[in-house]
């Protein structure tokens, strides 16, 4: 069997507060394989984004081990840690986080500037990926010129764009009313079809019902972990 | 990378273009006082080239008959047997006892007041001019005083306009004189007084027809040529040492004579334009820094305010170097930019100082690729530091930025 794809052990992050260290995570024990669909669920301040960006390799923990791909990720360096967050993540963020003085096309593009493609390669699959999220049309827009729901579909399009194994979306929907974020989820659910592992964190339970299992966390601890209605993981 | 550079600089124009023109004046007046300062020394260098080499010039003072000090009313210490003598010192190549002074030349009804130089052939070689139509005087012009003429540049000019000079006559003091050559131009010499503006004729002739002497056979200067330049400290010491001996000057007697190296005078105006040529460099190279300091400024403004953009460029995969050459690519385009700009604003200054003023300027590929050198280093050292705090930056911290 191959490793699962996350694996995270007594997964601890302490951040410093005036008040002196404050633990967000206090020992987190998780796995998830290849081609789940992950909801993750919590009051605010439960520890929801800072295992997020932990999963996301955008910060290191303070005591316990990271392991995707079956690889400890404390071993590693910057610029690998940023090779991973290149090719083998795609996060997407609750503001979009779209830079503005680009157009669309050269937004979903950009990972691929740092993997180091060539220009006319860039393009090609930046429209390729703009088409999967049914905004071919945009290419050439700035992002002040397109709504929510567009922005989101875009910044999904670019954390495609280098083909990665894993989407990390934090409150995708947060800023969307509830029919953009079906549309949202529906987008989701159709690129955990193709294979692709989602993890989804979310307030709202008809949102988390679009995954295929809900993980619940209090007080920087998981209290819950249940496979939903919508069945088993799709292969990849 | 570099089409998003030019973007970013694109994005905030005044600000950009601002910045730009810190190093735009920095380039320019590097440039301007450069070619001003070596277009000096380049002028300094041409006079002294027309002076002539190793060159003394002694000048006479005061008859010490006696022991008592005649004052300024005796007659010149030195004389031509004097000149003779020196120029059978080791190390001497050529002596030329001169007598000048200014006077009035007539030619027809033409009227003009040059220089006139008494001498004898060994000046012209000593000087190292020439006769670029007619011929020389030579020594046995000398010891007859003919009535003979080589006149310079300005002077043909003025005397004779487009005409040719040459087997003309021009008057000097009521006589007559036979123009047998024309003297090479030399244009100005150290004082800034035109040497072209001349007319040199024989020793004699001069002492006898033009200024006249109460003296017979004393000369008031002589130019002394040494062979070479490491000789002319020795030289300097014979000569003084022949001519105390001649003049009978006891110890702790002053010099009857003043001897000065005409070359040191023009290592050291050559030293003072050098001097004044770096620091007019060095003043321009203040302006540069200050140009330099500007994008530093401006770049880490830029920095906090796209904190944002470089934690989501970060969580998308760019590693630190790529948003370090990114900042980096941004002050280095600005400073090249403002570096060319500056580079013709420079040039065009020094061509509209040279059209104005006259002055000598001088534009040398290495002035321009220094700046060009000296504009590229400043991008990347102020660059630098604003790139490297970027490329620091922790991405959550930077994605939480607003
Ligand atoms: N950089 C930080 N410095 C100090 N404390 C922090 C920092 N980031 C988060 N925290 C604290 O850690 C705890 C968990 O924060 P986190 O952002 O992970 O919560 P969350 O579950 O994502 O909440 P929300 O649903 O509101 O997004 C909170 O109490 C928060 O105040
Ligand atoms: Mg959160």
């Amino acid at each position: 069997m191959p490793p699962p794809l996350i694996r995270v052990a007594s997964l601890g992050k302490s951040y410093d507060t005036a008040a002196g260290p404050f633990p967000a995570l206090r020992g987190v024990d998780l796995s998830i394989e290849c081609g789940e669909f992950v909801a993750i669920m919590g009051h605010s301040g439960s520890g929801k984004s800072t295992f997020m960006n932990l999963l996301g390799c955008l910060d290191t923990p303070s005591s316990g081990d990271y392991f995707l791909l079956g690889r400890n990720i404390a071993g590693l360096g910057q610029d690998e840690l940023a090779a991973l967050r290149n090719r083998a993540i795609g996060f997407v963020f609750q503001g979009f986080n779209l830079l503005q003085r680009m157009t669309l096309a050269d937004n979903v593009a950009l990972p691929l500037v740092y993997a180091g493609v060539e220009r006319e390669q860039r393009r090609q699959r930046a429209r390729q990926e703009l088409a999967r999220v049914g905004l071919a049309d945009y290419a050439a827009s700035l992002p002040s010129r397109i709504s929510g729901g567009q922005q989101q579909r875009v910044a999904i399009a670019r954390a495609l764009v280098n083909s990665p194994q894993l989407i990390l979306a934090d409150e995708p929907t947060g800023n969307l009313d509830s029919h953009t974020s079906e549309d949202i989820m529906r987008l989701f659910t159709r690129l955990n079809a193709d294979g692709i592992t989602i993890v989804v964190v979310t307030h709202e339970a008809d949102i988390a019902a679009y995954a295929r299992r809900q993980v619940r966390f209090l007080d920087g601890l998981i209290v819950s972990d249940i496979a939903t209605p919508a069945g088993a993981a799709s292969a990849c | 990378m570099l089409g998003e550079a030019w973007a970013a600089m694109g994005s905030n124009r005044l600000r950009t273009a601002l910045t730009m023109l810190g190093m735009v004046i920095g380039v320019g007046s590097v440039v301007l006082m450069m070619a001003i300062g070596q277009g000096a020394r380049y002028a300094v260098a041409q006079t002294i080239s027309t002076m002539g080499s190793n060159l003394y010039m002694l000048i006479s003072g005061s008859t010490n008959a006696g022991g008592l000090r005649s004052g300024g009313g005796g007659g010149p210490s030195l004389t031509v047997a004097d000149a003779e003598a020196i120029a059978e010192l080791a190390g001497v190549s050529r002596v030329a006892p001169l007598h000048y002074g200014r006077q009035q030349l007539v030619h027809g009804s033409s009227n003009w007041n040059a220089t006139i130089v008494g001498t004898t052939p060994a000046y012209l070689d000593a000087r190292a001019w020439t006769v670029t139509s007619g011929y020389p005087f030579s020594d046995s012009d000398v010891r007859s005083a003919t009535r003979v003429a080589l006149i310079g540049q300005t002077t043909a000019d003025n005397l004779f306009g487009a005409d040719d000079p040459i087997g003309k006559s021009i008057r000097i003091q009521q006589s007559p004189f036979l123009v047998i050559g024309v003297l090479g131009r030399k244009g100005q010499n150290l004082d800034g007084r035109d040497q072209d503006d001349t007319v040199v004729i024989p020793l004699t002739t001069a002492q006898r027809k033009v200024f006249g002497t109460p003296f017979p056979g004393s000369v008031r200067t002589v130019m002394v040529q040494a062979d070479s330049a490491e000789a002319m400290p020795a030289v300097e010491q014979r000569i003084i040492a022949l001519l105390r001996q001649r003049h009978r000057l006891r110890e702790g007697q002053d010099n009857d004579f003043y001897l000065r190296n005409l070359t040191a005078a023009a290592d050291s105006a050559a030293e003072t334009t050098r001097v004044m040529s770096l620091l007019l460099g060095a003043i321009a190279s203040v302006s540069l820094l200050v140009g330099g300091i500007g994008i530093m400024n401006i770049m880490l403004v830029s920095v906090t305010e796209r904190t944002r953009e470089i934690g989501i460029r970060m969580a998308i995969g760019a590693r630190q170097r790529d948003i370090l050459s990114q900042f980096l690519l941004e002050a280095l385009m600005i400073s090249v930019a403002g570096c060319l700009i500056g580079l013709l604003l420079g040039i065009a200054g020094a061509l509209l100082v040279n059209a104005i003023t006259n002055m000598v300027i001088v534009i040398s590929g290495g002035s321009v690729l220094v700046a060009f050198g000296v504009a590229a280093g400043i991008g990347v050292f102020f660059g630098l530091y604003p790139a490297r705090r970027a490329a620091a930056l922790d991405p959550i911290e930077a994605l939480r930025h607003q």
